[in-house]
């Protein structure tokens, strides 16, 4: 009753092959856009800046970024910590090499530059699979962590080994270093996250993503109508090293500001973003974001409800609170294994009927 | 066509420019020669020195008993095997070596013995796979959605939507492929392999594990698509009922090596073909 397709009449196949079919869904899609854009940077504090938004957003791109590779291709990997990394300190290196460029033009170069990186690391998938194909990149996830340690070049030969985003400017207001306003910082990640969805969804619904998702699906079959599996599978290493690359720039340049790679981009960012992709749900770009929403604001409502509310002591509910989203993972892997976005995606079907049960 | 001399090897006096079918239509010269091909596995020869020749608007059947090589000569043929002796001919040359995906770009498309569908992915857009090497637009314009990538994408499913006509799957172009019954896959299979408008399509077994409905079905599209679009289509095939009623000429195999090449009527009268396929009459 409240969610109705009821008078949506598609008279083209143009009509029939956009991303929001229904006229219900594509309002919302606006409004929402509407919000995030004109509503919430006037209203942004740094506690939700720095807390909910920004990482959020981040991580949302870095999902895009991961889904396309495993969700679309069926490629796992372990190695998106390292390829964070590798956007981090191109970002770096580009800020201080050319600090008269566009901040924009850097993140983006960083882009370009984890693309290359993932192109290379992604050779093997061509001979392995699954498993196999997850510890070869866990391979690439310690040695681009290693890489960074170990040669001073990459940090510019700072003496603690840590890399530390300058102050650059978009349009005259700053968005990295320490007099950004959250509100720069937040529009100048949105912009970003909304870029990597809208190109996303276009490489996923055109013929790319199918090949990339007759690999997936059967990789024997996908040869056997013209998929080339090398071209597939590195375009499925690179565009998702892109968005990954873009999500370490940020994460560096914009919310944290200085970064240390073992321990800003170790293993664990692989798993909190995996994580992300499998909870969202795998080969969904909304997904993404359910699953970054999910991991980011999870801990953060949990530590708000059991210290602000129920008055814990802040060391046992961090405590909890690790048991807690654990306990959550599994629990909606098991309710659901195909991730939020079904969840999503059924809730709506049954809203389509609803009161009626058929 | 008309500059390929017939195949000495095939045993088989066709005429150059092709012959005039019971039914009377009209089949052309060679597309396809295939020529002493000979395929092994370790010291196993699944096909034995076999030649033969597919021309250009018919359909040509190849049966045999279970491990005869018949879907080892379809893996040959779209180039899922190199044989170790022997040549590809197709439209007059000469094929190297070739990938899958090469031999895809030539105008061979083909179904699976047992179905091999993309499962997570809709109907409509397994269907839509099929037109990959239709697709020319970059990745720019695809990653952007700008000019060639949604024209083409928009051509690309007027077509498709010609082929889900055809085969009467209208009502489950949005399906998950996974949901389908074992019938419809096959149908959905076949309409893939369509997308690609081949020249030659080849049907690994298109009505195992079908009842007589589904057959006829089945029997009725393999004969629209030679029709209707001038397919060239090659065939395994169990059922000899529909063998015989739907193919020109026939291949038989038998451990490896051709026993028998013709119409379907001198197939079914070859003394050896009865002997080794079709049972020995015990009088």
């Amino acid at each position: 009753m409240f969610y109705r397709e009821a008078g949506n009449f598609k008279t083209s196949y143009r009509d029939d092959g956009q991303t929001f079919p229904i006229k219900l869904d594509r309002m919302g899609y606006y409004v929402i856009l509407g919000v995030a854009a004109m509503v919430v940077p006037f209203v942004i504090n740094d506690y939700w800046a720095s807390a909910v938004l920004l990482p959020f957003l981040i991580y949302a791109i870095a999902a895009i970024g991961l889904n396309i590779l495993t969700g679309y291709a069926g490629q796992v990997s372990l190695g998106t910590g390292g390829f964070m990394a590798v956007g981090a300190y191109s970002v770096y290196k580009l800020m201080t090499a050319f600090p008269d460029l566009s901040i924009l033009i850097h993140v983006l170069l960083a882009g370009g530059i984890t693309a290359m990186v993932g192109i290379a690391f992604g050779l093997p998938s061509l001979r392995i699979k699954g498993f196999y194909l997850a510890v070869a990149t866990l391979a690439a996830q310690f040695f681009l962590v290693w890489l960074f340690n170990k040669v001073p070049w990459f940090y510019n030969y700072s003496a603690s080994g840590q890399i530390t985003a300058p102050e650059r400017t978009v349009l005259g207001w700053a968005v990295t270093g320490p007099a950004a306003s959250p509100a720069a910082k937040y529009l100048v990640c949105l912009a970003f996250v909304i870029f990597a969805a809208w190109v996303a969804r276009n490489l996923t619904r055109g013929m790319i993503g199918r090949k990339w998702m007759a690999i997936r699906d059967m990789d024997i079959a996908a040869e056997i109508i013209g998929v080339n599996p090398l071209t597939a599978k590195l375009s499925a290493f690179g565009v998702s090293s892109f968005f990954v690359g873009i999500a370490g720039a940020l994460l560096f340049a914009v919310y944290l500001g200085a970064a240390e790679v073992g321990e800003a981009f170790g293993i664990n960012k692989s798993f909190l973003v995996l994580f992300m992709v499998i909870i969202g749900g795998l080969g969904s770009i909304f997904g993404s974001f359910a699953g970054a929403a999910f991991l980011v604001l999870l801990p953060v409502f949990l530590k708000n409800v059991l210290v602000g509310v129920l008055g814990w002591p802040t060391d046992l509910a961090a405590h909890i609170e690790l048991m807690i989203v654990g306990a959550l993972i599994i629990f909606f892997l098991i309710v659901e294994p195909h991730g939020l976005a079904r969840l999503w995606q059924l809730v709506k079907e049954k809203l389509r009927l609803w009161p009626f049960p058929h | 066509m008309t500059d390929i001399e017939s195949n000495p090897l095939t045993g088989q006096p066709a005429p150059a420019e092709g012959y005039v079918t019971a039914d009377g239509r009209q089949i052309g010269g060679v597309l396809m020669d295939l020529r002493n091909i000979t395929l092994r596995f370790g010291g196993v020869e699944a096909i034995k020195n076999i030649s033969f020749d597919v021309r250009e608007g018919e359909i040509r059947a190849i049966i045999g008993p279970n491990g005869a090589g018949k879907s080892s000569m379809l893996n040959v043929i779209s180039g899922f095997y190199v044989p170790q002796e022997g040549e590809v001919w197709f439209k007059g040359y000469k094929r190297g070596p070739m990938r899958p995906y090469e031999v895809a770009r030539l105008g061979i498309a083909r179904t699976f013995q047992n179905i091999a569908l993309f499962d997570g992915m809709t109907v409509l857009d397994n269907i839509m796979t099929g037109r990959l090497n239709k697709t020319k637009s970059g990745f720019l314009s695809q990653a952007l959605w700008w000019g060639a990538a949604e024209r083409e994408e928009i051509a690309n499913r007027e077509q498709v939507e010609r082929i889900i006509d055809f085969l009467e799957i209208q009502n489950i172009r949005k399906t998950p492929v996974g949901r389908l019954p074992y019938g419809l896959k096959k149908r959905v299979e076949l309409a893939r392999a369509l997308a690609a408008e081949p020249q030659i399509l080849l049907l690994d077994e298109p009505m195992a594990g079908m009842n007589v409905e589904e057959k006829e079905d089945m029997s009725r599209f393999v004969l629209d698509v030679n029709d209707e679009f001038g397919t060239t289509i090659v065939l395994i095939e169990h059922d000899m009922g529909v063998v015989m009623d739907l193919s020109d000429r026939v291949v038989v195999m038998d451990y490896g090596r051709k026993i028998g090449d013709g119409s379907p009527d001198e197939v079914r009268n070859n003394q050896e073909v009865i002997d080794a396929y079709l049972g020995v009459a015990h009088d």
